[in-house]
């Protein structure tokens, strides 16, 4: 078969994007207050654009598609990337701040939401919201699993981010609900979850009986036991990139936006602050919050009680969501997980110290090309360590794959193993040490 | 110390790098007409492709350059009086020296067909080319010669949707290099994405009166083309030495095809070093031929003559010979001695393959691989150890690199080479 590698859009791709454009027009109607029905059209024609989308790379010669990306206005930040990142910060805006004005949108839903929760009345944006985002993980990955049809690694993994969205974080807390159980979502732990191990959280689980206890030991072990041992063996990966609810959107819908992160060792500097202050912070507000729920301190609790209102709003809702995943074809897919996720804090700090996860450089084979950078979407600098033939050990490496996959010479390739030794302990250097003269 | 380097490739930068780690105390004067920032050559196509922006293609940061305290001048060498030790650029006038580096790469070879000079007759080196190439936008370009410049011009071509005629003179592709049967899997994928590759293609002239119009072959077929890349050959580019203004001011250096060398990369004055493309190897070790243009050895060359600029008595000694290249979505990488006639074993599924080729005592001598990625490392050692091709096949397995969870190299599928 004969592959489309002309950056002109085939015909089944410029279908989709006239589904989807025409989705988008009727769910903006639907939100100015157009009758429920054109809520579920829209939503059948941005889901139809996206399959259609998705099977039309069939065309395409398989491999993560790097061409083109800096001609098309929506992955260069034209346009139509400023429209979509209008278009979903402003949705996530609506859904914390104004819920009122997506009764079109809940009201079609309402239906599939009684029939999987039994659930009626407020908070139906929440299962909106769901929908959308377990949609988009699926539609998307439908995507990602023609593109990548000729490799496994990124065929497994898409797999399972698909899989843990719809089943741990759509259908199982759905039939929680419906059951009157609490609504867990198996996949997630303190610090991501910040409030489940908040005295409110722990209570909150405690007073479900049983089943809440058997949760909270999950969740626990998830934390203490399987993090550590899972990180050592694997790296940071097996969460951020397989199961993570965050990772899943970013590895799915993300995908056009990955090369758009910032870089440069500015950027790494914000970045280790960033996210490890994020992780202090939450550390600090749960250990004022159980203080202040063991002391009964007044003044302390209404400090405990103020940061964690704060740390609700300002990170939960306005950097995890509205920049997390609003700015996506701004700033790139992993926003978040970079500046923001207190797990990937500590799953970055296993991996930094102790685990047998890296990318392993393949000799001094590395051109320089530059594309393992260009498409990496934590924003590392790869090519700096393959050019100078040492393995990668970043804290922010989530595994992806896509380095080693746009190699142009199979130089990187992601591996467990024992510890190479030079590549976890060397420091930066400025000048470039690597003697490239075989002795 | 005043370390002079002509040229900004990956030669120059490879042996700025390591002059500045043997010798912190040095000054280091990059000279390039080609702009201030080194660049990747190999990212050039990824440009004109949409996949890299041009800034992307910087080897380092700005901030690797002024940390490391390496000057950039962008000039052009003009002349060289080794004797007074100075070069003369065409705007900034002569600059002395104490060790001077001539890294100046090489620039594609047109050969002399009638119409060689029309407009639209380029090769792919530099920015210059990329530029020629995003001006000319051509509707039916025709890409002629059949190795690894070649086959990235018709990619390309084909990713910015343009048909591409691509004109092999050979009947199989790069024959000293692959079996039939590699350059068939090549063929295979090459035409797969829509190039009209044609073996046994001789070009007698380029036809048209200012600008291209067709290609003229030598079986009298003519065809449209508005645009001819040429992907032939490469030369040292070393004109700058042999013209006589150089050898008015005294140059006593030796150019042939390229700057000779000795063992140390060491041209005929003292203080003069050439490295990469323009370099020709006075007694080059055997099997290693004088002037090899390839990436790898350019780097391997700067870093020689780098380390013996800041003092050090180093000859160039390559290891097991080693290349890499991509035929739109094939991967290639060849290790050591991997001759097409050498007896051996060869494991194909009819899309990939890999060739253990065998010297005269049946030992493994060098590995072809196409579509499968082998860790250098490994697959080095299984030569130096002389494993017999039976041995080599054993462990191959351990030596594959693709990605985890691929599924390569079936036992079943191996047979004898040539």
């Amino acid at each position: 078969m004969t592959h489309a590698l002309h950056l002109t859009p085939t015909r089944p791709e410029s279908v989709a994007r006239v589904l989807v454009a025409a989705g988008a027009v009727l769910g903006a109607a639907s939100l100015a207050g157009a009758p429920p029905a054109t809520a579920g059209a829209a939503f059948a024609l941005v889901v139809a654009g996206g399959l259609v989308n998705a099977l039309a790379a069939f065309a395409r010669p398989p491999g993560a598609p790097t061409d083109g990306v800096w001609f098309r206005s929506n992955s260069s930040r034209g346009l139509v990337g400023w429209a979509w990142g209008a278009a979903l910060t402003g949705l996530y805006v609506v859904l914390y701040f104004r819920p009122a004005w997506l009764a079109g949108w809940t009201d079609a839903a309402a239906p599939l939401r009684e029939a999987l929760t039994g659930a009626t009345g407020d908070g139906g944006q929440w299962f909106v919201y769901s929908l959308l985002y377990t949609t988009a993980v699926v539609v998307m990955g439908a995507r990602m699993l023609v593109r990548h049809r000729d490799s496994r690694y990124q065929t497994l993994r898409t797999l399972s981010v698909m899989a843990v969205q719809t089943v741990l974080a759509f259908l199982l807390p759905s039939l929680l609900a419906r059951l009157q159980q609490p609504e867990l979502y198996l996949h997630y732990t303190w610090p991501l979850d910040f409030d489940l191990f908040f005295p409110s959280g722990v209570a909150a689980l405690r007073a479900e009986g049983r089943l809440g206890i058997v949760a909270l030991a999950w969740f626990v072990a998830l934390l203490v036991v399987a993090t550590p041992v899972l990180t050592y063996l694997y790296g940071k990966r097996w969460y951020c990139s397989w199961v993570c609810g965050c990772g899943a959107l970013a590895e799915t819908a993300g995908d056009p936006y990955r090369h758009l992160g910032p870089t440069g060792l500015t950027a790494w500097r914000v970045e280790r602050w960033m996210v490890h202050g994020v992780l202090a912070l939450v550390a600090l507000v749960t250990g004022l919050l159980w203080a202040a729920a063991l002391t009964d301190l007044a003044w302390l609790d209404g400090v405990a009680g103020a940061l964690s209102g704060a740390y609700g709003f300002y990170v939960g809702a306005l950097f995890a969501g509205v920049v997390g995943v609003g700015f996506y074809p701004l700033l790139g897919s992993r926003v978040w997980c970079r500046f923001g996720c207190p797990m990937a804090a500590i799953l970055g700090l296993q991996q930094r110290f102790f685990s047998r996860f890296r990318i392993t450089v393949n000799g001094g084979q590395c051109i320089s090309c530059g594309r393992c950078s260009a498409f990496c979407e934590m924003g590392i600098d790869v090519r700096h360590y393959a050019q100078r033939g040492q393995n990668v050990v970043r804290a922010s490496c989530v595994g992806c794959g896509i380095c080693a996959e746009v190699c142009p010479r199979g130089v990187l390739r992601l591996e467990n193993g024992p510890d190479t030794g030079a590549s976890r302990t060397a420091r930066a250097t400025l000048i470039e040490d690597l003697d490239i003269l075989a002795d | 110390m005043h370390a002079l380097l002509i040229g900004n490739g990956i030669a120059a930068v490879t042996a700025a790098r390591h002059l500045r780690r043997a010798r912190p105390d040095a000054r280091i004067t990059m000279v390039s007409d080609e702009g201030a920032t080194p660049y990747a050559r190999t990212a050039l196509m990824y440009v004109h492709m949409g996949a890299l922006t041009r800034t992307q293609t910087a080897l380092y940061p700005e901030r690797f350059w002024r940390d490391n305290r390496i000057e950039r001048i962008v000039d052009r060498a003009v002349a060289l009086d080794p004797a007074a030790r100075t070069v003369t650029l065409a705007d900034g006038g002569p600059v002395t020296y104490d060790a001077l580096l001539v890294a100046t790469g090489s620039a594609p070879v047109i050969p002399p067909w009638p119409g060689a000079t029309l407009d639209g007759v380029q090769g792919l080196y530099g920015w210059t080319d990329l530029d020629a190439l995003e001006r000319a936008a051509p509707d039916r370009p025709v890409v002629v010669g059949g190795g690894l410049i070649g086959v990235e011009l018709a990619e390309m071509l084909r990713v910015r949707g343009r048909p591409v005629t691509f004109l092999v003179r050979e009947s199989t592709y790069l024959p000293a290099v692959f079996t039939p049967d590699e350059s068939a899997l090549v063929a295979d994928e090459i035409r797969r994405h829509g190039v009209d590759l044609r073996f046994g293609a001789t070009v007698e002239a380029i036809e048209g009166e200012a600008r291209v119009a067709g290609v003229r072959l030598a079986d009298g077929a003519t065809l449209d083309a508005d645009w001819v890349g040429v992907g032939t050959g490469v030369a040292p580019r070393v004109d700058w030495l042999a013209a006589p203004s150089s050898r008015v001011s005294g140059s006593g250096l030796t150019v042939r095809r390229g700057v000779v060398v000795d063992a140390r990369l060491r041209a005929s004055a003292d203080g003069v070093w050439a490295a990469g493309d323009c370099a020709e190897l006075d007694a080059p070790p055997p099997g290693v031929p004088p002037t090899r243009p390839i990436w790898y050895t350019a780097r391997e060359q700067g870093a020689v003559a780098g380390l013996g600029m800041a003092g050090a008595d180093r000859a160039y000694a390559p290891g097991t010979y080693f290349n890499s290249a991509r035929f739109f979505g094939l991967e290639w990488q060849v290790y050591g001695d991997a001759a097409p006639g050498a007896p051996g074993a060869v494991w194909t599924d009819g899309r990939r393959s890999v060739r253990l080729a065998a010297a005269a005592d049946g030992r493994l001598a060098g590995v072809s691989a196409l579509g499968v990625r082998l860790r250098a490392e490994a697959v080095i050692a299984m030569i130096d150890e002389r494993l017999s091709v039976d041995a080599a096949r054993g462990r191959l397995p351990s030596a594959v690199f693709d990605p985890e969870f691929a599924r390569t190299l079936a036992p079943a599928r191996w047979r004898p080479a040539a």
